[in-house]
C-alpha cells in the first residue's frame, strides 16, 4: 500500500522532532505504534468488524499530523455550560493555550495537554500513557475462522506512532468536580490530520463530567484519528459525552477503551452529525462486581455520508449492568452501521444487559446495517437486544397535519421525537439539554424547520 | 357552511362512497349513523384530507371554498377538525409542543399573531381545567399512556384550543364508559355555537342522548338512504339497520 511507504518517510522525518523524542519510554511507545500500524495496516472490509465501513477514502489523505495551530483566537467555541467549565482547546489537532481555560481545579485534579506533560516530564507522561489499556483486537472468547474481527489495531498504532497531542485528566480519590471538563477540537484548516490521545483517570469514589466536542470552524476535509483511554475506579462515576459535529467532508475515526471497577459507573453518550465518514468504536469492560455502564448514541446522516457506531460491552464480573440505546436518522443515500456486542463471561452471574438500536429511514435509498450480538457464558443473567429500522409513522403524520401542522414541520417534530428517547438516556441535566439542542439544530438543518418546544416552560 | 355534492370515493380501487349529498348550515349538528362498513369513517377521512382516499366524482364546498383541493393541514387551518376514532399516540412529542405548534400554524394561516409560551400555557391550562385534565396530562407525550377516555378528552381539548368552525366527531363514543362519555359530551356541548357546525358519526344512538343532533342521516353502503330529526336515532336503535339492505343490494 502506497500510504505505508509514504508513512515510513513521514515517521522517520517527524519522530525526532516530536516532544520527548529520545526519552526511552516515549520512543518505545511510538515505535510500538508504528510497528502495529505496519503489521495491521488500515482496516479493510475483509476484517469482520469493518465489513460495512470502507476506509478507501483514506487513500487520498496524508496520515502525518499537523504541526501548527491557528494563531487566530477569534473562534466561537461550543460549550455545554459557557464560562463554567475547565477547558482544553485543540485547533487542527494542536493544543492551543490561548483558547484554553482550565481555571482553578480542586485539589487532586489535574488537566493537562499531553504535549505539555511530555515536555515537562517525558518519563511521567510515558508512565501515564501506559496505565491505560489498549483496545483489544480480539473482542470475544469465541475462536472462529476470523479471530481478527473488530480490530482497529492499525489505526490505534497510527495514533501511537505520532503520539504528542491530547489531553490527560486525572481526578483524585473522592473528589467531585463541580464543573464539567471540556475538550474541544476545532477544525479550522481546509485539510489536516490529527491523532490525539485522550486519557481520563477517575480515582475511587470520584465524580466528573466530561464533554468532548469536535467541530468545524472553517475546517473542511480533515481527518481525526482519536484514541481514548478511560479508567473508572471503584465507586467512581464518569459521565462522558461526545459531540461529533465536524464538516460534512471530514473523516472521523475514534476508539474508546474504558475499564470500570467495582460499583463504578461509566455513562457515555455519542452524537454523530458531522463527517463524510464517522466511526466510534466503544469498548467497555465491566471489571468489578456491581459496575455499570450506559452507552447511548444518536446520529444523523444524509447526502452520501456514513456513520458507524460499534460497541463492545464486556461483562467480566458478576452483578454488573449495562444499557445501550442507539438511534439514528438516515436520509438521502446516507448509510449507517450499528454493531453492538455484549459478552457475558463465565463469572459474570447476575448480569443485567440491555441493548436497543433503532434507525429511521427517510428515503428509499437510505441504508442501515445492524449487527447486534450476544455472547453469553454465564447461566444466571438477564440480557436482551432489539433492532428496528422503519419509516416515519404515517398515522402520526396525518394526526399532526389534521391539526394544521404543515407536513414538513410534522416530519421535523416526529424526527425530533424519535431521537428524544436517546437524549433521555443522559443522566446529567446540562448535558442532556445541550444534546437535545444539538439534535434540534441538526434536524433544523436537515428539514429546514426549527421546532419550538415549550416543555421547559411548563416546569415553572 | 359545508356542502357535499354527489361525492364518490375509492380506497385501494374499491368504491366506498357512492354519491353522498349533504348540506350542513352554520350552528347545525348532524349525526350520521350506519352499519359497520357503510363508509362512515371513509367520509370523515375524505373530508379531513387523509392520503389514500381518492375522490372520483363530486365536490365538497366549505365556506365557499373547494375543500378537496386543500392539503390536510390547510383544511385544519381553514377550520375543519377531525376528532379521531382512535387518537394516535406520539411518543417523544409533548402535548404542549404539539398543540402550540398546531395553534400557531392555524393562527398564522388566519393572519393572527402567534402566541408565546406564556400566553399559550395560560390558555391551555384554562381549557384543560374545563375538561378535568391536569397539568401532568398536558405535559405528557401526545396520548402516550392515556386511557381511552383520556385520549378522547385530549382530542376535545385540541378542538377547544383550535376553535374550528366545522368539527367531525368520528365514533367519539367508541371505547368509552358512561362517565367518560358524559365528560366528553359535556366538552363537545360547551363548544356548540351558532357559528360552529358538527358532524357526529356514530354506530350507536347512545352518544346522541348526550350530543343531541338537529338532523340524523343513515349512511348505508356508500349512500345516505334516509334523513330525519333526532327521533330517527331512537327508531334505529329499536329496529337496527336491517331494513337498509346488504352490501350486495347497494
Amino acid at each position: 500500500m502506497a500510504a505505508i511507504a509514504t508513512l515510513k518517510d513521514l515517521y522517520e522525518t517527524l519522530s525526532p522532532g516530536l516532544p520527548g523524542a529520545g526519552a526511552a519510554g516515549l520512543d518505545r511507545l511510538r515505535a510500538d505504534g508504528y510497528a502495529r500500524f505496519l503489521s495491521d495496516g488500515v482496516p479493510t472490509p475483509k476484517v469482520e468488524g469493518w465489513k460495512y465501513t470502507n476506509l478507501r477514502d483514506l487513500a487520498g489523505v496524508s496520515l502525518a499530523p499537523a504541526q501548527t495551530t491557528a494563531a487566530n483566537t477569534d473562534i466561537e467555541l461550543p460549550s455545554v455550560a459557557p464560562g463554567k467549565t475547565h477547558r482544553l482547546v485543540f485547533v487542527d489537532g494542536v493544543f492551543n493555550a490561548a483558547l484554553s481555560a482550565v481555571g482553578t481545579l480542586p485539589r487532586g485534579v489535574t488537566l493537562d495537554s499531553l504535549r505539555d506533560l511530555i515536555e515537562s516530564s517525558p518519563a511521567t507522561a510515558a508512565e501515564v500513557l501506559e496505565r491505560f489499556p489498549a483496545p483489544k483486537a480480539d473482542t470475544g472468547l469465541r475462536v472462529g475462522p476470523n479471530p481478527g474481527r473488530g480490530q482497529s489495531g492499525g489505526l490505534v498504532g497510527l495514533n501511537g506512532a505520532f503520539l504528542a497531542e491530547g489531553a490527560v485528566l486525572t481526578v483524585g480519590e473522592g473528589v467531585t468536580l463541580a464543573q464539567p471538563v471540556e475538550i474541544v477540537f476545532v477544525a479550522a484548516a481546509a485539510d489536516g490530520t490529527w491523532h490525539p490521545r485522550l486519557l481520563i483517570d477517575v480515582a475511587a469514589g470520584a465524580e466528573v463530567t466530561v464533554a468532548e466536542h469536535h467541530v468545524a470552524r472553517g475546517g473542511g476535509a480533515t481527518f481525526a484519528n482519536i484514541v481514548s483511554g478511560v479508567r473508572v475506579a471503584e465507586g467512581a462515576t464518569l459521565r462522558h459525552a461526545k459531540f461529533q459535529e465536524e464538516a460534512e467532508t471530514a473523516l472521523h475515526l475514534a476508539s474508546v477503551t474504558a475499564t470500570v471497577a467495582a460499583s463504578a459507573t461509566y455513562e457515555t453518550f455519542i452524537l454523530t452529525t458531522g463527517g463524510r465518514l464517522a466511526r466510534t468504536d466503544v469498548q467497555v469492560r465491566l471489571e468489578g462486581s456491581g459496575a455499570s455502564t450506559r452507552v447511548s448514541g444518536a446520529y444523523g446522516v444524509d447526502g452520501s455520508r456514513h456513520a458507524d457506531f460499534t460497541s463492545l460491552i464486556d461483562h467480566v464480573s458478576p452483578n454488573c449492568t449495562s444499557r445501550e440505546v442507539v438511534k439514528g436518522v438516515i436520509d438521502g443515500r446516507g448509510k449507517a452501521v450499528f454493531q453492538g456486542k455484549i459478552i457475558v463471561r463465565p463469572d459474570a452471574q447476575k448480569t443485567d444487559g440491555h441493548q436497543l438500536n433503532r434507525a429511521l429511514l427517510l428515503s428509499d435509498t437510505a441504508e442501515i446495517d445492524a449487527k447486534p450480538e450476544l455472547e453469553i457464558y454465564a447461566d444466571d443473567v438477564k440480557c436482551s437486544h432489539g433492532a428496528t429500522a422503519g419509516e416515519l409513522d404515517e398515522e402520526a403524520l396525518f394526526y399532526l397535519r389534521a391539526r394544521g401542522i404543515p407536513a414538513d414541520t410534522a416530519r421535523a417534530l416526529l424526527i425530533a421525537a424519535f431521537l428524544d428517547e436517546v437524549a433521555g438516556e443522559i443522566g446529567d441535566a446540562a448535558l442532556r439539554a445541550y444534546a437535545t439542542a444539538r439534535i434540534q439544530d441538526r434536524i433544523g438543518r436537515l428539514t429546514g424547520i426549527t421546532v419550538d418546544a415549550v416543555d421547559a416552560a411548563v416546569e415553572e | 357552511m359545508l356542502e357535499i355534492k354527489n361525492l364518490h370515493a375509492t380506497v385501494d380501487g374499491k368504491e366506498i362512497l357512492k354519491g353522498i349529498n349533504l348540506t350542513i348550515n352554520p350552528g347545525e349538528v348532524h349525526a350520521i349513523m350506519g352499519p359497520n362498513g357503510s363508509g362512515k369513517s371513509t367520509l370523515s377521512y375524505v373530508l379531513s384530507g387523509r392520503d389514500g382516499y381518492e375522490v372520483t366524482e363530486g365536490s365538497v364546498t366549505f365556506q365557499g371554498k373547494d375543500l378537496l383541493a386543500m392539503e390536510a393541514e390547510e383544511r385544519a387551518a381553514e377550520g375543519v377538525f377531525l376528532a379521531f376514532q382512535y387518537p394516535v399516540e406520539i411518543p417523544g412529542v409533548s402535548n404542549t409542543t404539539f398543540l402550540k405548534t398546531a395553534l400557531n400554524a392555524v393562527r398564522k394561516h388566519k393572519g393572527l399573531p402567534e402566541l408565546d409560551a406564556m400566553q399559550f400555557l395560560k390558555l391551555i391550562r384554562a381549557k384543560a381545567k374545563a375538561l378535568n385534565m391536569n397539568d401532568d396530562m398536558i405535559k405528557r407525550a401526545v396520548n402516550v399512556g392515556f386511557s381511552g377516555g383520556e385520549k378522547k378528552r385530549n382530542d376535545i381539548l385540541q378542538m377547544a384550543m383550535l376553535e374550528p368552525s366545522f368539527a367531525i366527531l368520528d365514533e367519539t363514543d367508541s371505547g368509552l364508559d358512561i362517565d367518560a362519555l358524559k365528560l366528553v359530551a359535556d366538552g363537545v356541548n360547551s363548544l356548540r355555537s351558532a357559528e360552529r357546525s358538527m358532524l357526529v358519526i356514530t354506530h350507536y344512538q347512545r352518544l346522541l342522548s348526550y350530543i343531541v343532533p338537529d338532523h340524523v342521516h343513515v349512511l348505508a353502503y356508500g349512500k345516505i338512504v334516509r334523513s330525519g330529526g333526532k327521533e330517527l336515532a331512537l327508531e334505529l336503535e329499536a329496529k337496527g339497520y336491517a331494513e337498509f339492505g346488504s352490501p350486495e343490494a347497494a
